[in-house]
């Protein structure tokens, strides 16, 4: 039964174009942070390394003295450490990483793919500093007992196995990063992976392709753009990697043949003396290499973005 | 309860309109005659979407508190123009207007109207049901008035009631207010859609195939439903299903490829025509 | 029959068998490698940490250098602190991102602002460590718990704002267009209804986020610095857990090795409670959905 209403038309006059304005430039200017906060950072590194770019120039790449008692800064044992090191990690990480995911899209049958990917999911939330305390306390003596004694018997031929072995040591930073930066190819390569079309596959297989083949025509080749990709943004989180490195690398700013003389990073080196930096071009010498990371990694993580963009077509992929 | 005649089922179209209380004028128009309120006041109305024109030329004067079915094919503008009444176009970007659109007198899309203002006072039911789901059944009904700032108890608590009664809800929710919108059937869910929209009390109430997802016991509730609104409301239904604009509306309108096509007495329109290409589609020679 | 001279000799057919076989061997090995490290470290943590986890540890302060015992209790502390204030700052703007992209942006705009979040979210953590430095504590002259949250905050917000842009995004347009048809301002509509159906997915984000920020040590080496004894307002240095634990793990104390390890331990364990958290609270979504 419909009654009469009993109360009359009791709603406040309109007014909401003020608050939806209001709101609509909230969002928009958080939004807008994101592009700013670029900047701001870029602006700020560059601000804080003035009186070092007065001083040294473009010279300040390629010098490699590192002499804070004499004033005497130069970044290129940073910039060695930080390439040599990093390559190492790809070296590690990428052929383990693409099989791992190989493995997980092409081979692991449900019950096994699961736990295998929370494990994974696992090593990512790990945090550097962690890795770094492990590295010091258990890879380190191990290393410096088995493999790297192993590697110098061996390989010790080669100058990259030569010298003294002392734990600390560039390798040992490649290795520690290569832990780290596996989740993320892994994860990566496997998106890549599975966006090749099972039409591949199938034509592969339908040639009386074996398993191997099937991978290697179909899968790989498909995939090889979207996986350079994967490790370039595995390059992209090595470079700055800090807390790990600063713990197992040795901290000594050279530039050696051997895998096995300790070495410094870019990040480490900030990390180290920052808080020692007791004259200003010091700490204008710091802010530079921070300037020097920031600019490398922002281009190479740009780079590895734009990659995978056009590999998988919808959005960016997401970096955890 | 509902005191009005039971709505036919299963009859031929032009068999259930012997109990439409249209009057039988074989030339109407079917405009509102100088004595009838006009609700919708519409003069050379075209829509575009981007480049694509959607709707071309639409005049029309939809009378007020009666019922207006729109009927056509698949993508013939329908659902496009019943959107255009409050504003609902908003939400598309690209989206560009001609005309004039008034309702009871005032422009819809005048410099200085707002939206917000315009969809209170007509209120929008849509294809599928869509109670929110983070609400409770009570909440769903009176969130528009919340939102609009109403907070006195009992204007809330007698709203609710009535709405409710209204939309034929009351009886079987009056018990579980507090279970959450979506715990209820699809065509209780549908009925609670229009309650919400009868809370804030608008003048005119627009349904887009609002029975469409619904069995048929379902769809029959709404139906009779919409024969209670007219007391009140002006109803503008859009619907696909030909005898649902035959048993529920006073008038109807045709559309096609975006023109309005005819429009009359939903009794001339279903058994005499006067355009060659609404006959076609009555008699379900395509569609 | 006749047979194809075409086919390959059963030798070579023999051959890529193995190839493949050996191949997949190889695969599996990878994917066991690539998973041992995670039980390396667990078991590292485990066996090298739990023993010192006493009530000693979680309650008092660390004792002057060289001393045996003390514990880590303001680091413990400091760590939630620094989080909660990481929230207050990063966590706004990363939802107000995040509702822009979803609800007001348009496909151009959004491809840049997107790009630009996952570019900055490759900036290494130190970076921001420096930037923070130069913007909270040279001008305030001391480091501080702020300038540790503010730079803490600062990395989350591309994390929350691509979350709360993909949760958003969800929620079905009818529920936008119901509430309009209701004659609610738009800003309403998103707030209460919007916002509040993808509620769980946001918070989601946000522990995400968390969880990913409460291991950084880099950033809070020049903007928290890290403080021995409890810190009694905000203006001062903090102590937190990575700090803690890079420091007494590069120190020359067994002691403090071991008290590391157990920092290390209780550390690893907040991050895994966070993650947890996240995989119930998106099961419960899939299942009401």
């Amino acid at each position: 039964m419909s009654t009469a209403p009993t109360t009359t038309y009791v709603m406040p006059a309109p007014g909401s174009r003020g608050p939806d304005i209001a709101f609509k430039w909230v969002a928009v200017f958080a939004a807008a942070m994101i592009v700013v906060l670029i900047v701001m950072v870029g602006w700020e590194l560059y601000y804080g390394s003035r009186l070092a770019i007065a001083k040294y120039g473009a010279g300040f790449l390629w010098s490699s003295e590192w002499d804070p008692v004499l004033e005497k800064f130069g970044a290129l044992p940073f910039i060695f450490g930080t390439l040599v090191s990093s390559l190492i990690s790809l070296l590690i990480a990428v052929p383990l990483g693409v099989a791992t995911a190989l493995f997980l899209t092409e081979l692991a049958p449900l019950k096994v793919r699961q736990p295998i990917i929370i494990a994974i999911e696992m090593l990512a939330a790990v945090p550097s500093v962690i890795f770094g305390l492990w590295g010091m306390f258990v890879l380190i003596p191990w290393l410096r007992d088995s493999l790297f004694v192993w590697l110098k018997k061996s390989l010790g031929f080669l100058p990259l196995f030569q010298g003294p072995i002392y734990g600390v040591s560039m390798l040992a930073a490649g290795i520690i990063i290569a832990i780290m930066i596996l989740p993320i190819v892994t994860s990566i390569s496997r998106e890549i992976l599975r966006s090749v079309p099972n039409l591949q596959r199938e034509a592969a297989y339908a040639l009386g392709a074996t398993r191997w083949e099937v991978l290697k025509i179909a899968v790989l080749s498909y995939a090889r753009r979207g996986l350079f990709g994967a490790a370039v943004l595995g390059l992209g989180r090595a470079l700055g990697e800090t807390m790990a490195v600063t713990m197992v690398i040795g901290n000594r700013p050279q530039i050696s043949a051997s895998l096995f003389a300790p070495g410094y990073t870019l990040a480490s080196v900030v990390a180290n003396e920052f808080t020692e930096a007791t004259t200003d071009l010091y700490q204008s010498a710091l802010f530079e290499i921070g300037l020097v990371l920031f600019a490398v990694a922002i281009l190479v993580n740009a780079a590895a973005q734009l990659m995978l963009k056009s590999m998988t077509g919808s959005g960016p992929i997401k970096v955890n | 309860m509902s005191t009005l005649p039971e709505a036919p089922s299963g009859h031929k179209v032009s068999e259930s309109l012997k109990t439409s209380t249209a009057p039988a004028h074989a030339s109407d128009a079917g405009l509102p005659t100088d004595a009838e309120e006009v609700a919708f006041d519409i003069r050379n109305f075209s829509l575009w979407y981007g480049q694509r024109q959607a709707l071309q030329d639409v005049t029309i004067r939809i009378p007020a508190k009666k019922v207006t079915a729109i009927i056509g094919p698949s993508g013939c503008g329908k659902s496009t123009f019943l959107r255009a009444l409050n504003r609902m176009h908003e939400l598309t970007p690209g989206t560009r207007l001609e005309g004039s659109l008034r309702h009871f007198g005032e422009d819809l899309y005048g410099p200085g109207v707002e939206a917000v203002a315009i969809r209170r006072r007509v209120g929008m039911v849509f294809q599928k049901s869509n109670p929110f789901p983070t609400m409770s059944i009570a909440e769903n009904v009176l969130v528009g008035l919340r939102l609009n700032g109403v907070r006195d108890k009992k204007v809330l608590q007698s709203r609710l009631e009535e709405s409710l009664h209204m939309a034929a809800l009351w009886d079987e929710v009056k018990d579980v207010l507090n279970r959450p919108g979506t715990s209820l059937s699809g065509g209780q869910q549908q009925r609670l859609c229009i309650a919400r929209s009868l809370a804030v009390q608008p003048q005119t109430l627009l349904m887009d195939e609002p029975c469409s997802a619904l069995d048929p016991l379902a769809t029959a509730k709404i139906e009779e439903l919409i024969q209670t609104l007219r007391e009140r409301y002006t109803v503008v239904i859009v619907t696909h299903n030909m005898q649902q604009a035959a048993r529920c509306s006073d008038r109807t309108a045709f559309f096609y490829l975006g023109r309005l096509i005819e429009f009359g007495n939903t009794r001339n329109i279903f058994t005499s025509p006067g355009n060659p290409q609404t006959e076609a589609y009555v008699s379900g020679r395509f569609g | 029959m006749t047979e194809s001279p075409y086919l390959p000799t059963p030798h070579f057919a023999h051959w890529r068998k193995v190839k493949s076989s050996a191949v997949t061997g190889v695969l599996v090995v990878c994917a066991f490698a690539v998973i041992a490290p995670l039980f390396l470290v667990l078991y590292f943590l485990l066996s090298k940490g739990f023993s010192s986890l006493d009530w000693n540890f979680f309650t008092q302060l660390p004792k002057p250098t060289g001393e045996v015992g003390g514990g880590m209790a303001n680091a413990i502390v400091g760590t939630i602190v620094l989080l909660a204030m990481a929230t207050v700052f990063g966590v706004p703007f990363g939802i107000f991102g995040g509702i822009y992209l979803a609800e007001y942006g348009s496909d151009r705009a959004n491809n840049w602002i997107r790009f630009a979040a996952d570019v900055l979210n490759g900036v290494p953590s130190i970076v921001w460590g420096m930037v923070v430095y130069l913007i909270l504590v040279v001008p305030f002259k001391g480091f501080s718990a702020y300038a540790g949250g503010v730079a803490l905050g600062l990395m989350m917000v591309p994390l929350v704002m691509r979350t709360t842009e993909e949760v958003l995004i969800l929620v079905p347009q009818s529920y936008r267009e119901a509430a309009l048809a209701l004659g609610v301002a738009r800003w309403k509509m998103i707030v209460v209804i919007v916002v509040r159906t993808a509620l769980k997915g946001i918070a989601t984000g946000v522990i995400v986020a968390l969880a990913r920020i409460a291991g950084e040590t880099a950033p809070l080496l020049f903007t928290a610095l890290g403080n021995t004894f409890w810190s009694h307002n905000l203006k001062e240095p903090i102590s937190a857990l990575p700090l803690q634990i890079f420091a007494y793990g590069l120190s020359p104390y067994d002691d403090w090795h071991r008290q590391a390890w157990a920092g290390a331990l209780v550390l690893m364990a907040l991050i895994i409670v966070l993650n947890i958290t996240v995989r119930v609270l998106s099961r419960d979504r899939g299942k009401t959905d």
